[in-house]
């Protein structure tokens, strides 16, 4: 802990400026984005974003394709430079809380046809624990296999991975998530491509980690779904459109802002969500 | 001669199931120019240069007839009996298994060919370290520390060259390793060309650097390979964990803080290590292969890394103690071109055989789990005919009523939309198995042929109903046919079709937990 910063990210001695006086307190949140711009080759694909998540909430990131999303999360945990702006995990750079965050990428990134299993997969997030040059014991398989459980894919642990479907290989991704025992989760659309029983199992999970006092951001693409799976959201396109409450911020206004045109499918979300507000 | 190189598209995704079989084939046919290095050629007819680029094919075959060597001398290497063989085996096989192990992990990257570039690279670096201490101490150049040096730092500069080029050009990674590799290839040609021309030009002795010459090494030679080696073991066992994780998942290690960065270049430092220690013994042509086949093959018996990572070691320590035997008998033969002749059959053999991957095992399993299905088509097809007729069976307390209903080919072939042909494969196969029996009236079911089917049916229907019933939650990967639904779903939602398919076909009986299938199934 005694090394400094990586270059690049500003210096951690000043306190956090408040952004406009929300309640949340910024060392608190479980992620707090603060003045941040992302740019790939000089052109900027995130503008000022300025974002505090709520403690022990599930919270959806909402957007259309290529609006930043995966861009967001990734400068979030330093896959991405940041062209300026700051980011904290409970008030600290991500490099000295890496433990305290999960990060469950977007599918597809890895060789489907490594010579692993799943356990072997999951076991990988214990990989931080066991430390360098151990080997992984028994005593740490059976903690992967607890996970591979909790997912309901412990049938499937000695699976080459390639062996398994879309939604299984995504909820193994997920078990070596959760085996890291992280205190917020960010996870880049955990649901694409999964059949109902994966995204029930994932729901179920979510709100397990909700009810275990942690924060999780979910990329979401199903509007439909949002108002049930979620309590926050934020609504993303390049800039920040709107973040707080789904009752609140869900609208059809905010949406209509996000996604600009499409408003055939927005007006049957807004329809939607009148009706169930007029439940609530 | 374009056997030499091999080429650069092999880089890419050597990982796919097919692409193994494009591993191969260059190597293959890089043997042959390798296979029978001469002995030093007279210095003024026969340039390296020259035998580089046309082949062995000026030094007529026919000169250098193989010597059998006499059972003695077989014996005597075999059991190792000289200190002299046991040496440079020993330095052979360490290199063999340092080679498989931290060929694994480059495979697995998909960096194998670095390794080529790393012993392509390095020969402009003989032929300048030659030159320096031929320069500064007459008559010394062959000096094999300083030769090994001037091959290590050439070889670096090539990866660093191959890393620069990727970085900051748009130039795919297959095309800058082939820039490097012909580029520092042909300047180190060029070289040797040179130092032929010098009044003390010596290059007897460079040239086993390209084709590799086991027996020619000494026994400092040969420690300073074992040390390179157990070095290269040491470090790829200890740093087994985190060099899998970098391979599998980058961005992942990353993202937990694992210097993903310095473990790349850890697992760079050890194929460079191999490569140039490899040189001597193996030849800067062929040393890739020691890296890229061992690993290649052994993907073939396994599924887990850690398997994976011992099998190609032993592949690779069994093929160079191979080439080491055939060069210590035959005189004239390159350890190198055997330890890769040795590990090519090993491949072919992976290839066919290995229990994961193989191509018969595949076909083995592939053919039996259609024979499966049919038996059970055919059993279901039985049964479903017979069923009406179950009630006015004789009630038989000691036998299954499903067996005594006799029924006739004829009778199947109308149900099913099955070719006559495949309708008795199925019914011989059946009768062999003892499933059916041949009577006056055509054919019946036996008492296991009856038990077998009665299950198989039950099972399908209660797959049908649950597809049916809760097609939305259906478990995706489930062989229906195979896995019984007691396996897959949980009790009560089993107990529950239960109920729902014997209301609709009340004849079937249908014991709430039946045997399995087939035993060990
Ligand atoms: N590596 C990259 N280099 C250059 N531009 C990029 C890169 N990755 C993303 N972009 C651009 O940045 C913008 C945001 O991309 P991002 O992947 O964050 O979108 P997203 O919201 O995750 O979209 P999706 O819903 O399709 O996943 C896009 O316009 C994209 O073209
Ligand atoms: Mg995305």
């Amino acid at each position: 802990m005694t090394d400094g910063p990586p270059p690049g990210t500003p210096s951690p001695d000043l306190p956090e400026p408040l952004p406009d006086g929300t309640a949340t307190h910024p060392s608190s949140a479980p992620l707090a984005i603060h003045d941040m711009t992302v740019a790939y080759h000089r052109r900027p694909v995130l503008w000022d974003i300025d974002y505090d998540a709520p403690p022990g909430q599930l919270t959806a990131i909402v957007g259309p394709n290529g609006s930043g999303k995966t861009t967001l999360i990734k400068a979030a945990v330093d896959l991405v430079p940041r062209a300026s702006g700051d980011v904290r995990f409970f008030g600290s750079a991500y490099h000295k809380v890496r433990h305290r965050v999960g990060y469950v990428p977007q599918r597809g990134s890895v060789d489907w046809d490594f010579p692993v299993n799943a356990l072997d997969v999951v076991a990988m997030g214990l990989y931080k624990q066991i430390g360098w040059l151990r080997p992984v014991t028994r005593r740490y398989r059976d903690k992967a296999m607890h996970y591979l459980e909790r997912v309901g894919m412990a049938d499937y642990a000695k699976r080459q991975i390639s062996q398994l479907s879309g939604g299984q290989q995504q909820r193994v991704f997920l078990a070596r998530a959760l085996s890291q025992q992280a205190d917020v989760y960010l996870m880049d659309e955990p649901f694409v491509g999964v059949d109902a029983a994966t995204e029930r199992a994932i729901v179920i999970i979510l709100q397990e980690l909700r009810e275990a006092g942690k924060a999780a951001l979910v990329v979401h693409h199903d509007l439909q779904t949002v108002p049930e799976y979620f309590d926050h959201v934020l609504l993303l396109n390049m800039r920040l459109v709107a973040t707080g409450p789904i009752t609140e911020v869900f609208t059809p206004e905010n949406l209509r802002a996000t996604y600009g045109g499409k408003l055939a499918l927005l007006d049957q979300v807004g329809h939607r969500m009148t009706l169930n507000q007029g439940r609530s | 001669m374009s056997s030499l190189r091999h080429p650069p598209r092999m880089s890419r995704s050597l990982c796919g199931r097919r692409r193994w079989l494009t591993l191969a084939l260059p190597l293959v046919l890089a043997i042959p120019s390798g296979l029978f290095a001469a002995p030093p050629p007279p210095a003024d007819d026969h340039s390296i240069a020259a035998r580089v680029t046309t082949g062995t094919s000026g030094t007529s075959l026919s000169d250098n007839r193989i010597r059998w060597p006499g059972w003695e001398k077989i014996s005597d290497t075999l059991l190792l009996r000289q200190y002299n063989t046991r040496i440079v085996l020993l330095g052979a096989i360490l290199l063999g298994i340092g080679a498989g192990t931290v060929g694994t992990f480059m495979l697995l990257r998909k960096r194998s060919l670095v390794g080529d570039v790393v012993s392509h690279a390095s020969l402009p670096g003989i032929a300048i370290a030659f030159l320096a201490v031929e320069l500064a101490y007459p008559g010394n150049g062959r000096s094999l520390p300083a030769l090994l040096l001037g091959a290590l730092l050439a070889g670096l500069l090539g990866v660093l060259c191959t890393i620069g080029i990727r970085r900051f050009s748009r130039i795919k990674e297959d095309t800058a390793l082939a820039i490097v590799l012909s580029v520092f290839f042909g300047v180190g040609i060029a070289l040797f060309t040179i130092i032929q021309k010098l009044p003390t030009g010596q290059v007897a002795g460079l040239q086993q650097f390209i084709y590799g010459q086991t027996a020619s090494m000494t026994s400092a030679d040969v420690s300073l390979i074992g040390l390179a080696s157990l070095l290269v073991i040491a470090v790829s066992t200890a740093l087994f964990k985190e060099f899998g994780l970098l391979c599998f998942d980058e961005e992942f290690g990353r993202s937990h803080g694992w210097p993903t960065l310095w473990l790349d270049l850890a697992l760079m430092a050890l194929v460079v290590c191999i490569a140039i220690t490899g040189l001597q013994s193996v030849g800067l042509l062929l040393v890739v292969a020691m890296l890229i086949i061992p690993p290649a093959a052994a993907r073939f018996w396994t599924d887990r890394l850690g398997s994976m990572t011992i099998i190609a070691a032993v592949l690779g320590g069994l093929s160079a103690w191979l080439g080491g035997v055939a060069s210590a008998l035959f005189a004239r033969f390159s350890a190198g071109a055997v330890i890769v002749l040795a590990g090519t059959v090993f491949f072919l053999v992976s290839l066919a055989f290995g229990t994961r991957r193989g191509l018969l095992p595949r076909m083995r399993r592939q053919w039996s789990n259609n024979r499966r299905i049919g038996r059970h088509d055919l059993l279901r097809a039985v049964y479903e005919m017979l069923e009406p007729h179950l009630d006015s069976a004789p009630p038989d307390a000691s036998g299954d009523p499903l067996g005594d209903i006799p029924f006739t080919r004829d009778q199947v072939l109308s149900r099913r939309s099955w070719s006559a042909t495949r309708l008795s494969r199925l019914m011989d196969r059946g009768t062999r198995d003892g499933l059916l029996t041949a009577v006056t009236s055509g054919w019946k079911l036996t008492a296991s042929g009856a038990q077998e089917a009665r299950l198989v049916a039950r099972n399908h229907r209660l797959w049908e109903t649950y597809l049916i019933l809760h097609a939305d939650i259906a478990p995706n990967h489930v062989d229906r046919d195979a896995d019984l639904i007691e396996h897959v779903l949980e009790p009560d939602l089993v107990s529950q079709l239960l109920e729902t398919v014997s209301a609709r076909y009340p004849q079937m009986d249908m014991p709430p937990s039946p045997h399995p299938l087939e035993p060990g199934h």
